[in-house]
């Protein structure tokens, strides 16, 4: 083709070669002896195990990489350690400079990095060097604002400490801004281990973290394998670990890091939907779905995997995107007019043919580009853009991530059953949207579960805007001030101290008399007193050992039937905020009268007098007003993108909420908790105290003549540890909190926390007091909701 | 889209037959669009979202790229689609002579050899000229295959009395235009006057007659939304036009590469509705080599390569014949040009 002529071309009118130069690339290869090395304490050194780093699209070696072992990374994080006082110490302001000068530096070493980025993982360098790279500036630039607003904007907040951070192979530079420019702003310190498959920008990075005269030990690279990763987050001496790749891996860290007390966010795996309805630009969706499938190979934890289209232009739509396909150009990812580079490696293009396999024999009809025959050989690893038609939501090609540039497409009647279908999944990362009526479409956003919502549009980021998943997509956000809150801790967590261990309270007779007429109380579920599955009751004992009063003993069935009640509450979500509020007010009200009767309550099962007891139930009432205030006054924020767009970050519940009580201060525990929860729109599965059950059972009637929708607070009394554990692995309980005494169950909470990633907040056994400031407020409100990003560009 | 009046025409419309003339290189000879009965049912689904175009047309330059000798060849092309234009109350006959000669000649003969492209013998797509000027242009044409287009009705504003922009199309053709760029009433547009817009063109369509090619300027920069360049795309495609064109080049804004995708899309709409090819002209403001180039891209990606083709694309310009001989020139010198070593036009 090189050798065709003017003329020929001019009859032809075919595009030729554009081949980026990778000789300056190649040069720093050279300069680093084709090997990289760790880069620990500002100093690079070389590790004693090696692996290859190769051209994917070639398959040629590219340069060596250290294998990092258990000693490296305990030299890393002993750095960073060393490294945080010093860094701590510096002004938001000296810290301010360092980002900025990390932000220049990466925008004025663009396109080396760009160049290294193709190389390494494959991928267009238009991507790199028009997404990847002004991205991860842009992150630098934005995150040095946060570092110089720091102590303004997150007052009675500190920095975690040493963070450690992995991070995927798709977006290698990229997710390593993501991870390092918040902590850093936060004024922590980071041991960031790269993928094994791209090593190399990292160290261009490294190098430009020597350039920039960042303090030594404040960044540190290890390079590694899935061992190395595992050595880093299991680290005593990292308090915060932050993770991007793969929902499996983040299960093990999770279950790793299980009742440390390490902070955790993951940013996970998604089946993302594009749902175009019949009323959409559809050229326009059909760009869309190029950038939402076939960017970066589909190689993309928020690629838009599944296109759900209305049936009436389902055919136009699916022909378009046919002749599109043809269009789309596949081959070197150095050449400038290259739509598709090359998958990441050998296995992950068995991966991707196995699932396509799949896919055919579970029915579905592929669809590939006729230029799919004569792929490009040349040992690189090529596949196909591929489009599956007839998937079924049933099939596995639409249930699992392929990652890879493989379109599910289904189709859907109305907008109810476009949610339905969008919402059936375990994962919940980004969602498109495509309709040019406005109100449809803002109908629709909220409604998706997913962290981003793109209305006419796909892939937007902002370095101001949040990106995080809901459900198995993971927890947390990258960007923005919510990015800012994963990489701080609340001041007062320093000052907390383990619960001491319980009195045991001997019970001075086993059973009791029960005084005047029975009043048992049962489990409170779905509004209604239901009377326990195992039929079983625990008697009560006062801090004297006497006997109280009993409890319904629930079990596992009655744990299932408390969230089944609290799904179908679901409408709370969505309800006024006005009238969640008016309802706290109303239980602070109803509760008032009785405040008398919680008083003695409270002072026969603790032993406190009733002055002590009475303050009790007082700051219990002031803390649902507290929420009830809150109710109608925590909003969300409009960011301003550079683009003519605006980007609405709603604060919406999380869902199904585990509570599990606090044994001190029963009554205000409880009311300290499920206030923020249910203000902010959360149903609620509540495990009181287990030393003083009574304070909350007595609530029931309270909440029943205070028109709270019945589902919205379930409460299931009984044996807290053996409940907890039904909680913990139940798979429609979306977020679980963890005040028990026992610092062991908030381990076991977080381990079993896996199966579906539910959120956790746990104690690890350290007492709150009820009664203080830090007690109540933002921190509460921010556990207790998520943050979705609705894209929505605008103009006509 | 529902099913469109068949017309008789259409069972021959995809034979394209190619005609080699002295002055011309691969020029095709396809059927005119003889457009069809309004129908507005058409526009109820016509959709355009705006900030996604944006985003089309902002990413392609990232996308695509032609350099060396690929970049010469679209370069030579843009001419081939070049509709070298002058349009100024200031013309004269000896202005346009000028402009014709750079039409049957627009490279250097030295330029045109080290290209080895003496085979083509390359020429402008057309002269574009005032009512005015058209005798002065055929003549100065004469010999070669190089049409004369005329502005018409009204040009630009298009808001002289309706029946003398009709004669005013009659008299350009009987003086031998073969081309007429007409301008639709924007208020039609604005007002959402469908069908007035339909009977307009198809007014001016008649008056054409047979032979000669109707270019419908929709003046897009005065149009307010791109949903309604869309629509206007459609209805005069309907009507009958051959080519819709963006701009009079006197409008604040003219061609830009959003009006381009939109309009393009709705080109491949029609041809999907009728099997009519209908052709495509931005003008105003293209003045560089690199903006031709984006122009190019834009349309192969969109319409595909046929559309890169004289007979369906035109570039209405003045000045960008200058720097796509600079740029030439730089291609086969490998040093930057100037402007003073090409002759003007």
């Amino acid at each position: 083709m090189t050798q065709a002529s003017v003329k020929d071309i001019y009859e032809t009118m075919e595009y030729g070669p554009a081949l980026e130069s990778d000789s300056a690339a190649r040069e720093w290869l050279k300069s680093r002896k084709e090997t990289v090395e760790h880069y620990i304490d500002g100093k690079f050194v070389k590790g004693t195990k090696t692996f290859d780093s190769n051209n994917p699209a070639n398959g040629e070696f590219l340069a060596k990489a250290p294998l990092g072992t258990s000693a490296d990374v305990d030299k890393a994080v002993a750095a960073a350690k060393k490294a945080l006082g010093p860094w701590q110490k510096l002004s938001c302001y000296e810290r301010s400079k360092y980002l900025y000068a990390l932000a220049r530096l990466i925008q004025k070493n663009g396109r080396l990095l760009a160049v290294l980025e193709t190389l390494d993982n494959g991928k267009p360098i238009r991507e790199s060097r028009d997404i990847d790279v002004p991205l991860a500036a842009r992150h630098f630039y934005h995150h040095a604002g946060w570092a110089k607003l720091r102590d303004a904007e997150f007052p009675n907040h500190e920095p975690c400490g040493v963070v450690g951070q992995v991070i995927p192979w798709n977006f290698p530079l990229l997710m390593l801004a993501w991870k390092i420019a918040p902590a850093l702003a936060a004024g922590n310190t980071v041991v960031l281990k790269p993928a094994e498959f791209t090593p190399l920008t990292a160290t261009l990075f490294a190098e430009l973290c020597d350039k920039a005269g960042l303090p030594k030990g404040v960044v540190n690279i290890i390079h590694g394998d899935g061992s190395t990763g595992a050595a880093l987050v299991e680290h005593k001496d990292i308090s915060k670990v932050a993770f991007t790749g793969s929902t499996e891996v983040g299960r093990i860290i999770r279950k790793a890091t299980a009742g440390s007390g390490k902070s955790l966010t993951l940013e996970l795996g998604g089946k993302s939907p594009s749902i175009v309805f019949e009323d959409a630009d559809l050229d326009s969706a059909v760009e869309g779905v190029v950038d939402g499938i076939w960017l970066n190979q589909g190689e993309v934890c928020c690629a838009a995997s599944r296109l759900l289209i209305q049936e009436g232009v389902a055919d136009r739509m699916i022909t378009k995107l046919k002749a599109r396909m043809n269009k789309l150009r596949i081959g070197n990812p150095m050449d400038k007019t290259i739509d598709i580079g090359a998958i990441v490696d050998k296995s992950q293009i068995q991966n991707i043919s196995r699932m396509v396999k799949i896919g055919v024999d579970e029915g579905a009809e592929l669809v590939q580009p006729d230029f799919a025959k004569n792929m490009p050989a040349s040992g690189g690893c090529f596949y196909p853009p591929t489009m599956l038609l007839n998937v079924q939501p049933s099939s596995t090609v639409a249930e699992q991530e392929i990652f890879g540039p493989v379109l599910s497409v289904m189709t859907f009647r109305t907008q109810d059953e476009a949610i339905e279908i969008a919402n059936n999944t375990r994962y919940g990362l980004s969602a498109s949207i495509w309709s040019d009526n406005i109100n449809m479409a803002l109908e629709m956003a909220p409604r998706v579960k997913s962290g981003v919502v793109w209305i006419n549009g796909t892939n937007m980021f902002d370095a101001a805007v949040g990106f995080g998943g809901y459900r198995e997509s993971g927890y947390g956000r990258e960007g923005g001030k919510e990015g800012m809150y994963a990489y701080l801790k609340p001041k007062y967590q320093k000052t907390l101290k383990p619960h001491s261990e319980p009195k045991k309270k001997e019970a001075l007779k086993s059973g009791g008399t029960v005084e005047a007429i029975d009043r048992t109380p049962k489990l409170y579920i779905g509004g209604k007193q239901a009377r326990p599955d195992g039929n079983y009751s625990l008697d009560i004992h006062s801090a004297k050992g006497e006997f109280v009063g009993q409890v319904g003993e629930g079990n596992r069935k009655d744990i299932r039937n408390a969230v089944e009640a609290a799904r179908k509450a679901e409408g709370w979500s969505t309800s006024a905020h006005h009238l969640r509020a008016q309802i706290l007010y109303y239980i602070a009200e109803n509760l008032e009268v009785r405040k008398n009767e919680f008083a003695e309550r409270l002072s026969q099962m603790s032993g406190d007098s009733k002055s002590v007891s009475m303050k009790e139930v007082e700051a219990a009432l002031s803390r649902l007003f507290t929420y009830g205030a809150w109710c109608d006054k925590y909003d969300g924020q409009v960011h301003t993108p550079p683009s003519r767009t605006v980007a609405v970050a709603m604060k919406e519940a999380i869902g199904n909420v585990g509570i599990i009580c606090p044994d001190d201060a029963p009554l205000l525990g409880f009311v300290s908790l499920v206030a923020p929860a249910i203000a902010m729109g959360n149903r609620v599965v509540v495990l009181p105290s287990d030393t003083a059950p009574l304070a909350v059972t007595d609530l029931y009637q309270v909440f029943d003549t205070s028109d709270l929708p019945g589902g919205v607070v379930n409460i299931v009394t009984g044996k807290r540890a053996e409940l907890a554990k039904t909680l913990a692995e139940h798979n429609d309980i979306d977020a679980l909190w963890c005040f028990a005494p026992e610092a062991e169950m908030s381990k076991q909470v977080e381990q079993m926390s896996i199966s579906n990633l539910k959120q956790t907040w746990c104690n690890y056994g350290m007492a709150y007091d009820w009664t203080k400031p830090y007690a109540e407020g933002e921190e509460f409100l921010l556990r207790a909701t998520q943050v979705k990003n609705i894209w929505i560009p605008y103009g006509e | 889209m529902s099913s469109p009046h068949e017309t008789a025409e259409k069972s021959n419309l995809h034979a394209l037959t190619p005609v080699e003339k002295a002055g011309t290189s691969l020029q095709t000879q396809h059927e005119l669009n003889p457009g069809i009965e309004f129908h507005p049912e058409a526009l109820d689904n016509i959709r355009v979202n705006m900030s996604a175009v944006g985003r089309r047309t902002a990413t392609l330059g990232g996308r695509r790229t032609v350099k060396k000798q690929w970049q010469a060849a679209w370069l030579l092309k843009a001419i081939a689609c070049m509709d070298l234009t002058t349009l100024s109350g200031d013309d004269t006959p000896g202005r346009v002579k000028r402009l014709c000669a750079k039409a049957r000649n627009p490279l250097r003969h030295d330029i045109v050899e080290a290209l080895g492209i003496q085979d083509l013998h390359l020429t402008t797509g057309a002269v574009c000229v005032y009512h005015e000027m058209v005798p002065t242009a055929v003549e100065a044409l004469k010999g070669t295959n190089i049409p004369v287009a005329a502005v018409s009705t009204g040009f630009p504003a298009g808001l002289s009395p309706f029946k003398q922009r009709v004669e005013e199309i009659k008299q350009s053709v009987k003086a031998g235009a073969k081309e007429i760029d007409i301008v639709i009433t924007r208020h039609h547009v604005l007002r959402q006057n469908w069908q007035a817009l339909y009977d307009e063109v198809r007014a001016f369509k008649d008056a054409c007659g047979q032979d000669v090619h109707l270019k419908a300027i929709l003046a897009t920069g005065e149009l307010a939304t791109l949903r309604n360049v869309a629509k206007a795309s459609m209805v005069s495609m309907m009507a009958g036009a051959d080519f819709i064109k963006t701009s009079t080049g006197k409008e604040k804004v003219n061609a830009t590469l959003d009006f381009t995708l939109v309009m393009i899309r709705m080109i491949r709409e029609y041809q999907d509705f009728t099997g009519y090819k209908v052709g495509y002209k931005p003008a105003g403001g293209i003045s560089t080599a690199k903006d031709a180039m984006a122009y190019q891209v834009l349309i192969k990606e969109e319409l595909g390569n046929e559309w890169l083709q004289p007979h369906l694309f035109r570039f209405g310009a003045s000045s960008l014949l200058a720097d796509i001989e600079r740029q030439l020139e730089h291609y086969i010198t490998g040093q930057y040009s100037a402007y003073n070593r090409h002759p003007i036009a």
